[in-house]
């Protein structure tokens, strides 16, 4: 690929532009579908957009005492991490800057925005957004595990650490939602605690503590913070179509390179808004849960399961290895 | 982790109205809290006794927006005892119904509360869309949908015509299914059960010693209801049972609410099978003679009480409201200690508090610490300021 092909992949399609599209329009869909679930007529299409401009225009105010350089580079860190994550995941085809052991960058990047939260509620000096940041931190301990786990064994079956060669290991044999169901459960729900939506919105329980750590983000710190969010939920809805779904891969080779592309994107597409519909239907149908019940549920069946997942593919990997 | 001091209110996002818990939490288990009510002082007492009988009921529809009939009817109820009148059958009947209908929309209403404190907001929505054809409902009977206006001293201002008769037994059809739903999905939801069972409980001995009154004392097995143990309206000749239960927590409390939805949808049907003929008020007498009359009425959220002095005027002396709201704060500041702070609002919202119900003020001397009464002059000069003196308070 060559470099300006390779720019245009990273700054316009499929990369940031796209990216940050995509993420305003899963919000819109997300908004929308769960407002229809619940008897209401949801918010326009630009809502998204028309959100972020408007805050982005807001005034910045600084609480008293707070480091005002740290809580402007917070949100800006937590986006970076994201985008780059981002650029890891197969969304066309294989991903051009694919690596042995890019899954586990992804992962590893994906986790700093729930840190960058904690940061946030500890720098805000306010005491809701620093128990936010509290329980932001203490469910990152309980469902990171179960997450990694689950995202892991397909990556021990596929045998590489490329989150590109486990999707071609996939079109080559079979999608890893079917062969390791308990491992595709866990993701998701792993994923819905990662973007912090009911019932895993513990650290940002509105009746609770306000708003947790976003209690004293105002302006563009907000509007960026949110359109991280949202661009972590893009991520992780392809991190998960990507290893579990089969990504953009077909298990028939399309000849004309062109039409190989749109398809993979429109499967690409398929799949993050079939992800999003899961997430969106789990966020209307449960209320949220307290913290100390996440560390059961977390502990003894999610973190059980995941390793009861690795057993099983040890065992297959033992049989078909053998034979 | 150190002790850390929360103040829940008096603006926060889980209260709608004001009042501040000051919460003393270690981790997330709260060692004690202390309790601030009184930031919304409305001089409604004080206000009802400078209006005649006739102008003091729309006052007292405005003490609280939910339970508007409840006041009311409390008023009313006791200044007809007060001039020892009969008040018409038909009349009475109204009445319930009238009341019933609020009670159904007021535990409406709470359900979807009690669930968005736990971040449910389907429930919250699904049930508020439901309440909406309660709030039909009464629009159609008395043209008003949340101040329904319909209470007089003497009976009620607007009769039931057949065929609002008819569109409400449709309404009613609707409803009960919509009840039925909601009490499969509560009873069925393990979401719900694990946030509400166990929380917030006390017992029957702890009920009875810190007053608890209406569902939360219900629903710890207080088997008390003013609707059979002091029958007044129509309550005496509807066939309807009070509903206990014995969980003690905010669970129990969920039970009982969604048993009395059915229970009222009972009465206000054989309330509109059995509507008597006949006029719907009597002509009163302009004065009450010297009384004093202690009106109770169950209320949605549990016994109100008025107290009312009358002194051969055509305006009461003293009028005191005890809402439920303030009966139950007790047990509920009780309750919470060494619960988790994550149940703070659904412990809180179980009682259902009505906040502006609640407010008084006791003016005390600085110096010699000594409690006064205040006069309608001085609440109007503390209330509307040095510079709105010329402003008209009638």
């Amino acid at each position: 690929m060559n470099a300006l092909l390779l720019a245009f992949y990273i700054l316009v399609f499929p990369g940031f532009l796209f990216l940050i599209l995509y993420s305003f329009f899963l919000e819109y869909l997300d908004r929308k579908i769960a407002a229809r679930m619940q008897h209401r007529v949801g918010p326009p299409f630009v809502q998204p957009f028309a959100d972020f401009i408007k805050t982005l225009a807001k005034e910045v105010i600084d609480p008293k005492g707070v480091d005002r350089k740290a809580l402007d580079a917070a949100p800006l860190i937590a986006m970076a991490a994201v985008m780059t994550a981002y650029l890891y995941v197969p969304i066309i085809g294989r991903s051009p800057l694919a690596f042995q052991g890019d899954l586990v960058v992804v992962l590893y990047l994906l986790t700093l925005p729930t840190i960058i939260l904690f940061v946030v509620g500890w720098l805000s000096r306010n005491i809701f957004a620093t128990m936010g940041g509290v329980r932001a931190v203490t469910q990152m301990f309980i469902y990171e595990v179960p997450f990694f786990l689950a995202l892991i064994t397909p990556a021990m079956m596929a045998g590489s650490w490329s989150i590109s060669d486990i999707v071609t290991w996939q079109q080559q044999n079979m999608w890893f939602a079917v062969l390791q169901p308990i491992g595709f459960i866990i993701a998701l729900i792993g994923l819905q605690a990662k973007l912090e939506r009911t019932p895993f919105d513990i650290p940002e329980a509105e009746t609770e503590i306000v708003a947790g750590p976003w209690t004293e983000l105002t302006g563009r710190r907000l509007a960026l913070m949110h359109l991280t969010i949202d661009m972590a939920m893009v991520t992780g809805c392809a991190l998960v179509a990507a290893v579990f779904l089969g990504g953009p891969l077909t298990p028939w080779v399309i000849t004309p390179g062109w039409l190989a592309v749109i398809v993979g994107f429109l499967l690409f597409l398929a799949k993050t808004l079939f992800i999003l519909l899961i997430l969106a239907t789990i966020k209307v149908a449960t209320g949220r849960i307290r913290i100390d019940q996440l560390n059961d549920i977390g502990w003894k069946y999610l973190a059980s399961a995941a390793l009861i997942q690795i057993g099983i593919v040890l065992m297959m990997n033992y049989l078909w290895v053998g034979a | 982790m150190p002790e850390v001091h929360i103040p829940i209110g008096p603006q926060h996002p889980a209260l709608k109205e004001p009042v501040n818990f000051k919460v003393v939490v270690d981790g997330e288990k709260i060692v004690s809290l202390d309790l601030d009510i009184s930031y919304n002082h409305r001089g409604i007492e004080k206000a009802a006794e400078k209006r005649d009988f006739i102008k003091v009921v729309p006052l007292l529809a405005r003490v609280c927006g939910i339970c508007s009939h409840s006041h009311t009817t409390t008023f009313v109820k006791g200044i007809e005892e007060a001039m020892k009148i009969e008040i018409p059958e038909r009349a009475q009947y109204i009445r319930t119904i009238i009341a019933e209908l609020e009670r159904m929309h007021s535990h409406l209403l709470w359900l979807g509360v009690a669930a968005h404190e736990i971040g449910f907001n389907t429930l919250f929505m699904w049930t508020w869309r439901d309440r909406e054809t309660i709030q039909d409902m009464l629009e159609e009977m008395t043209g008003n949908r949340v101040v329904y206006g319909i209470n007089e001293v003497g009976g009620v201002r607007r009769d039931l015509t057949p065929s609002q008769i008819q569109a409400a037994f449709n309404h009613l059809l609707k409803l009960e299914d919509r009840f039925s739903k909601y009490g499969e999905m509560v009873k069925s939801d393990q979401n719900l059960q694990i946030r509400f069972r166990g929380v917030g409980k006390f017992t029957r001995e702890e009920a009875l010693k810190y007053g608890t009154v209406g569902p939360t004392a219900r629903a710890s097995g207080v088997d008390y209801d003013i609707r059979r143990d002091e029958p007044y309206l129509a309550y005496a000749e509807v066939p309807w049972k009070v509903i206990t239960d014995t969980h003690g927590d905010v669970w129990g409390r969920t039970l009982v609410r969604l048993g009395e939805m059915h229970e009222s949808l009972k009465i206000v049907r054989y309330c509109l099978e059995n509507l008597p003929a006949g006029p719907i008020s009597v002509p009163v007498p302009k004065t009450a003679p010297p009384s004093e009359i202690l009106s109770r009425y169950e209320a949605p959220r549990g016994e109100l009480v008025h107290f009312i002095r009358t002194n051969n005027t055509d305006k009461v002396e003293r009028l005191d409201i005890r809402t439920p709201t303030m009966a139950n704060w007790t047990s509920v500041a009780v309750s919470l200690v060494n619960q988790n702070i994550a149940d703070i609002p659904v412990i809180v919202a179980a009682i259902d508090p009505c906040l502006s119900c609640t407010s008084r003020i006791t003016v005390l001397n600085g110096r010699g610490g000594k409690a006064g009464v205040m006069t309608w002059d001085d609440l109007r000069k503390r209330g509307c300021g040095k510079n709105n003196k010329g402003r008209s308070v009638s």
